[in-house]
């Protein structure tokens, strides 16, 4: 048998008892409009996660996703212990100390562009990114 | 009301450890400007290899040399689809660890990622400790020999900040002829557990003192093989130096310290490096230096990239790790999930410290005795062997064991398990001795004899080479008299007066006897000769 049907008050309101302090409504705290985001925050997320922003669509992209996030804080979390794992009431496993894994060189190596002898061939150190000024940005493209 | 700051608040703590620097001359004086002296404050990292059958998360196998990439898992190489899976002898040599060092054990402790990019970190971050480790708040006491004499030894403590358990990366070999880096994961994943300390040193020689306690300890505990070597103990140093009553100056990471002893060398080079700067007029960039062994020196690797933003994040493929006590622990869990810290601790072995205090107590021998003993491999063993199958006083046997056999293992670059000379060996030896039937001078030779390993007992060659003591007091007699009688000068100057003389009589004798006699028996004879004339 279904439940009756609950008027759109009353489910705002059981919302409200399982999220403290979000309103049932949601209002953004700040309709801003667009801002640009500074080109040097820019270079050093670009260098942080080696993502390409290379275009106009990959700012947007990245400025909504920035809202979007910037809504949690608008949840009052004073004196909540932070959830930093949805397993967090389970019990981390313990594994014996046993050689199970491993003598699979040639399975893993067919994974390499290049190799030598059984070892991974890499760049000389990490190759810096070239200064803002070096490349072409979406500002000088658009 | 003036308001006085950072002043007051390092005061106390600086002024306890200039004392303890003062109290060994550890503050650096001003150079040629004859400006105020200097505080050099050193602090150390130590990574420890977790000695373990296989890897912190994954089930490949711990090996030292081993073909490039065989020990490497799926997990190791970060292949996608694949969850670290925590190794329950990896949590308790932490534990371990951190109730070796005096630490509150975290019970509920969490792992994080650390992210950076390098070939060697194939996932891009290491899961590590950071917000809340599974050890803090320790200490590591060590001794210092003053005035480099064996003699006068001092016990200083450097407090341990935190103990965590974190993955090694993989190594990587730089070609640079050919400019590229070649990548072995077979270290990728392996257990490490850090140590933090508090900077509380202030020179080179404190800083190998401390590493070569904690090496000690860990060996002891087997928590860890911790051979700097192979690797399995990692040092970096942070240096600064201020003037007394000042803040503390920038510091640079020191990197690349492949051994105890070049460990202290980088620090000093560093602490003198700062110093020469700042007289300068120059400033001290906070940057990681590299030692260079060859040079003796220490060199800037300044990075390209600038400061690194490890962007730290919770770990969200494992949950908390929760350590139990007596207490605590849970009724219904299998107790292969459990790691019980109060069962650990009860099953502690003895530590260096310990071990020392009941050599010393025990056999009447002196602390720096008992350091000796526990700083070579095995040789506290043999040493005791030796006790246990002689009459000789252990007071007398230490000597033996530290003078003869310890310098012999030296200038041969022996280890003690390889002595050819076994504890059983210098027993017999020293029972002849004990029993008078060789002199001492004719025991280091058939010690020397010995050590040549053709597996002849120490009776046998005391009757090959003739060395028992002479028992003839008539032949012992006649000697005597005949050396009186050659050395006129020597005679006059002991009825002179000159006592030391008559020692040159004696070893006169012993010569002419090729060691076969007992240097008191003589020293009677000639006495009484001399009396008589």
């Amino acid at each position: 048998m279904s439940s009756p049907p609950i008027s759109p008050s009353q489910q705002s309101l059981s919302l409200q008892n399982n999220f403290t302090c979000v309103s049932a409504v949601y209002k953004p705290a700040h309709e801003n409009k667009e801002e640009q985001v500074p080109a040097a925050v820019l270079e050093h997320l670009e260098r942080l996660a080696l993502v390409d922003f290379r275009d106009a669509e990959g700012v947007q992209r990245l400025r909504e996703a920035v809202r979007f996030a910037e809504r949690l804080h608008e949840v009052d979390t004073e004196g909540v212990e932070p959830m930093d794992s949805v397993l967090e009431d389970r019990c981390l496993y313990l594994r014996e100390d046993d050689v199970t894994e491993g003598n699979c060189t040639k399975e893993l190596l067919k994974n390499a562009r290049e190799k030598i002898e059984e070892y991974f061939v890499a760049p000389p150190g990490n190759i810096p990114l070239p200064k803002l000024e070096e490349r072409e940005t979406f500002e000088q493209q658009s | 009301m003036t308001i006085s700051f950072s002043r007051k608040d390092t005061e106390p703590m600086e002024t306890a450890r200039a004392a303890a620097c003062h109290a060994r001359g550890g503050t650096v004086p001003a150079g040629q400007s004859g400006l105020a002296s200097w505080l050099p404050v050193v602090g150390l990292e130590i990574h420890a290899q977790i000695s373990s059958n296989s890897k912190l998360f994954s089930g490949s196998q711990v090996q030292f040399a081993a073909p490039p990439n065989s020990l490497v898992s799926f997990f190791d190489a970060s292949l996608p689809g694949t969850l670290p899976v925590l190794n329950r002898r990896c949590v308790e040599a932490a534990v371990m660890t951190g109730l070796a060092l005096n630490c509150s054990i975290n019970k509920k402790s969490l792992f994080d990622r650390k992210h950076y990019f390098y070939a060697d970190l194939p996932a891009g971050y290491q899961i590590t400790q950071k917000r809340v480790p599974i050890a803090v708040n320790g200490s590591l006491s060590y001794s210092l020999c003053i005035d480099n004499k064996m003699s006068r030894m001092v016990t200083k403590t450097v407090r341990i900040k935190q103990i965590q358990l974190e993955q090694d990366s993989g190594k990587s070999l730089h070609d640079d002829t050919r400019s590229q880096t070649l990548v072995d994961l077979n270290r990728a994943g392996v257990g490490l557990m850090e140590v933090v300390m508090e900077p509380d040193m202030c020179c080179g020689e404190e800083a190998a003192a401390a590493v070569r306690e904690l090496q000690l300890i860990l060996q002891t505990l087997g928590s860890s093989k911790a051979i700097m070597a192979e690797g399995q103990l990692r040092v970096d140093a942070n240096v600064s130096v201020h003037h007394p009553g000042e803040p503390y100056g920038v510091r640079t990471e020191v990197k690349n310290i492949n051994s105890v002893r070049f460990l202290a060398k980088a620090i000093d080079y560093e602490i003198q490096r700062q110093i020469e700067e700042l007289e300068n007029g120059g400033t001290i960039l906070n940057e990681t230096r590299a030692f260079d062994s060859k040079l003796g020196c220490t060199i800037s690797m300044r990075d390209k990239e600038g400061k690194q933003d490890y962007r730290f994040m919770p770990e969200p493929n494992l949950p908390p790790l929760i350590l139990y006590d007596a207490k605590s622990l849970p009724a219904n869990r299998n107790h292969q999930q459990v790691v019980n810290i109060d069962w650990i601790r009860e099953r502690l072995p003895d530590l260096p410290s310990v071990k020392r205090a009941k050599l010393v107590e025990l056999y009447g021998i002196l602390p720096e005795h008992s350091f000796t003993l526990l700083n070579e491999d095995g040789l506290a063993e043999y040493f005791e062997n030796v006790i246990k199958h002689t009459q000789m006083k252990p007071k007398k046997v230490i000597g033996w064991v530290l003078k003869e056999l310890l310098s012999y293992l030296k200038e041969h670059a022996l280890a003690v398990k390889d002595s050819p000379v076994s504890s059983f060996l210098l027993a017999d030896l020293l029972n002849l001795l004990e029993r008078k039937e060789i002199s001492s001078s004719a025991a280091k030779q058939v010690f020397e004899e010995l050590w040549k390993g053709e597996g002849k007992t120490p009776l046998e060659i005391v009757k090959e080479k003739h060395l028992e003591l002479l028992r003839d007091q008539e032949e012992l007699e006649q000697i005597c008299q005949a050396v009186i009688d050659r050395q006129e000068d020597e005679v006059m100057a002991i009825k002179a007066g000159n006592q030391k003389v008559l020692n040159k009589l004696i070893g006169l004798v012993q010569r002419a006897t090729r060691g076969r006699s007992n240097p008191v028996l003589v020293k009677q004879i000639l006495e009484k000769k001399l009396q008589s004339e």
